[in-house]
């Protein structure tokens, strides 16, 4: 009890953080149209790859001579960075089509 | 200074990722939400690579971390870059399932360091982030298989209570590490990650296809919460509110799917339809005859309407028919004809599949009809042409309570005068039941594939 105590003490802005944050992300999106439900979706899945700044921290802290460690931190970067840039390039693609798709609908009313 | 700016980076990556969202919550900003959440990342990422420097560790191996990063980029890139529209749904979750692999990985490097730093909520951090992120992972690569059809659905006996069985185990095994009674703890360790990619696995496997949009969703929003463990772990702000804003926000927007389809989360994933085709089975019954078309005539019917109503589903997008989808609209048009897309918010794959596909198409937006005003419309359409949609038509979905996708709200195209239905088979839909609709009087096959009928259907629509 005492340690569990002590703990939300010493981290208590990251508490805060945790709370404020699960609050801010529902109010975010709570009102977004059943259309983007799957940009939003994949646009999310790229801001999560965030995770990567861990492996970058992994792999600078690791000693230059252990190769397991290395390997590991190895793979997690790479894997992070298709999270973050694949993530972000599908969710472009995916959001330019319905610009296209706008932007047509306004040359057509022009043309009538 | 380095830190100072540093911390600044990270603040400007954390508000870019809540100013993102809420863009990304808005078609029309949604596409510059996008980028600003990329460029919050690319700051933040930079940050960490040329000023993050803890004190009394040396940072280095920046020629590995480059080559890595580049790796990365070359192979998201382009993976992102070559999916065909259909495949995105895949893709997506394929990506999720690399940033769970990477929280499992950072918490498998992170456990090495246990023995020199035991705080207990050090070790929760490092564990709940690698059984989530493995979890993710292999949870992901399922999903990812089911929605290339890789992979079918497998459901045995008592699955629900093996799944819980080893939940607990799991559980159980991590409570003990943390509390420190196990001493030499990375047998156990490696038990735990074996068994939460197991989990992972036999959580998704008897999930129906059609419900893994929602899936993918709520397991994006785990990876989420194993990314904010990391950041509770490297005490990282970014992370942090990167990865809680995910898990939250995806939670919610599985609620939000879920409420699309008129169904509750536990019902998606208790309830799976798998196991519920036993029950369904008699009260569907009586295989009527159907009616088939001819494409002449279809051709004729709709050149003449007044109002022809198209209703897309997946089998429109597996024969990337969206584009003669387009042309006959506008052969149609220049018959005369009125023409309207009606779409269920469920349709395809994943919600917005159809309009993301129609989009690129260059069908008009505000041809598209959402699902009440396509509902009000269909009474007064002469033909309602549905191109590879099954179960958004089911009419099971409102007087069959046995049926797994009794409730969801669907288009009720039985209202229109002439239905002619394209499919390649008289094969049920994805979640493997019969459609009575096909059966109604007012109904017409029209067999094939969607992409050569709609050809052959424009060319005679040009004749008449």
């Amino acid at each position: 009890m005492q340690t569990l105590l002590d703990f939300v003490q010493n981290n208590l802005q990251q508490f805060y953080i945790v709370i404020l944050s699960v609050f801010l992300g529902i109010e975010v999106i709570s009102r977004v149209p059943s259309v983007l439900h799957t940009p939003l979706m994949s646009g999310a899945n790229a801001i999560h790859g965030v995770i990567i700044i861990g492996a970058i921290i992994v792999m600078g802290e690791a000693p230059s001579d252990n190769y397991l460690v290395l390997a590991l931190g190895f793979m997690a970067v790479i894997v992070g960075t298709i999270n973050v840039v694949g993530g972000f390039v599908v969710t472009d693609r995916m959001l330019e089509m319905f610009k296209t798709g706008k932007q047509a609908s306004s040359k057509q009313i022009k043309e009538n | 200074m380095q830190t100072n700016i540093l911390s600044l980076c990270y603040l400007i990556g954390s508000v870019s990722f809540i100013i993102g969202l809420k863009m990304l919550s808005h078609p029309a900003t949604a596409r510059k939400g996008n980028l600003a959440a990329a460029a919050g990342m690319a700051i933040a990422i930079a940050g960490t690579l040329f000023l993050y420097r803890p004190a009394g560790i040396e940072f280095h191996n920046f020629q590995w971390i480059g080559s890595a990063l580049i790796i990365g980029t070359v192979i998201g890139s382009v993976a992102a870059r070559k999916v065909k529209m259909t495949a995105m749904p895949e893709m997506v979750s394929l990506f999720n399932g690399m940033g769970g692999l990477c929280a499992a990985l950072i918490s498998i490097v992170e456990f090495g360091h246990i023995a020199q730093d035991h705080a207990a909520m050090h070790v929760l951090s490092i564990i709940a982030g690698m059984i989530i992120g493995s979890v993710s992972f292999s949870g992901s690569m399922i999903a990812y298989g089911k929605l290339s059809g890789k992979i079918t659905d497998h459901a045995f006996r008592g699955q629900h209570i093996f799944n819980l069985v080893i939940l607990f185990v799991i559980l159980v095994m991590s409570a003990l590490i943390v509390m420190g009674y196990i001493a030499v703890p990375i047998f156990i360790f490696c038990i735990i990650l074996a068994l939460s990619l197991v989990y992972g696995i036999l959580f998704v496997l008897p999930i129906g296809g059609a419900d893994m949009p929602v899936v993918i969703s709520l397991l994006n929003s785990f990876t989420g919460i194993a990314t904010a463990c990391a950041g509770f772990l490297y005490n990282n702000p970014v992370m942090l509110t990167g990865g809680i804003l995910v898990g939250s926000a995806g939670a919610i927007l599985t609620i939000l799917m879920c409420n699309a389809m008129n169904r509750s989360l536990k019902n998606v994933l208790i309830g799976s339809f798998g196991g519920a085709k036993g029950a369904s089975g008699p009260a569907a019954g009586g295989e009527g005859a159907y009616k088939e078309i001819s494409l002449n005539d279809a051709a004729m019917v709709m050149g003449y309407a007044h109002k022809v109503i198209i209703v897309p589903g997946y089998g429109l997008a597996v024969a990337q028919a969206q584009h003669a989808c387009h042309e006959l609209e506008k052969s149609l048009r220049e018959n005369g004809v009125e023409v309207k897309y009606a779409i269920h918010p469920v349709a395809g794959r994943m919600p917005g599949h159809m309009n993301v596909l129609l989009a690129e198409a260059d069908v008009s937006y505000d041809d598209l009809l959402e699902l009440e005003p396509a509902n009000e419309q269909f009474s007064s359409a002469d033909v309602v042409l549905i191109l590879g949609a099954n179960d958004v038509v089911n009419p099971a979905a409102e007087n069959d309570p046995a049926s797994p996708i009794y409730g969801m709200p669907i288009l009720e195209v039985g209202k229109a005068k002439l239905v002619i239905v394209n499919k390649r088979s008289m094969r049920p839909g994805y979640a493997g039941i019969e459609n009575q609709l096909f059966f109604l009087p007012n109904t017409s096959m029209l067999f094939g594939d969607a992409k050569d009928v709609l050809q052959q259907l424009i060319s005679q629509v040009k004749a008449l």
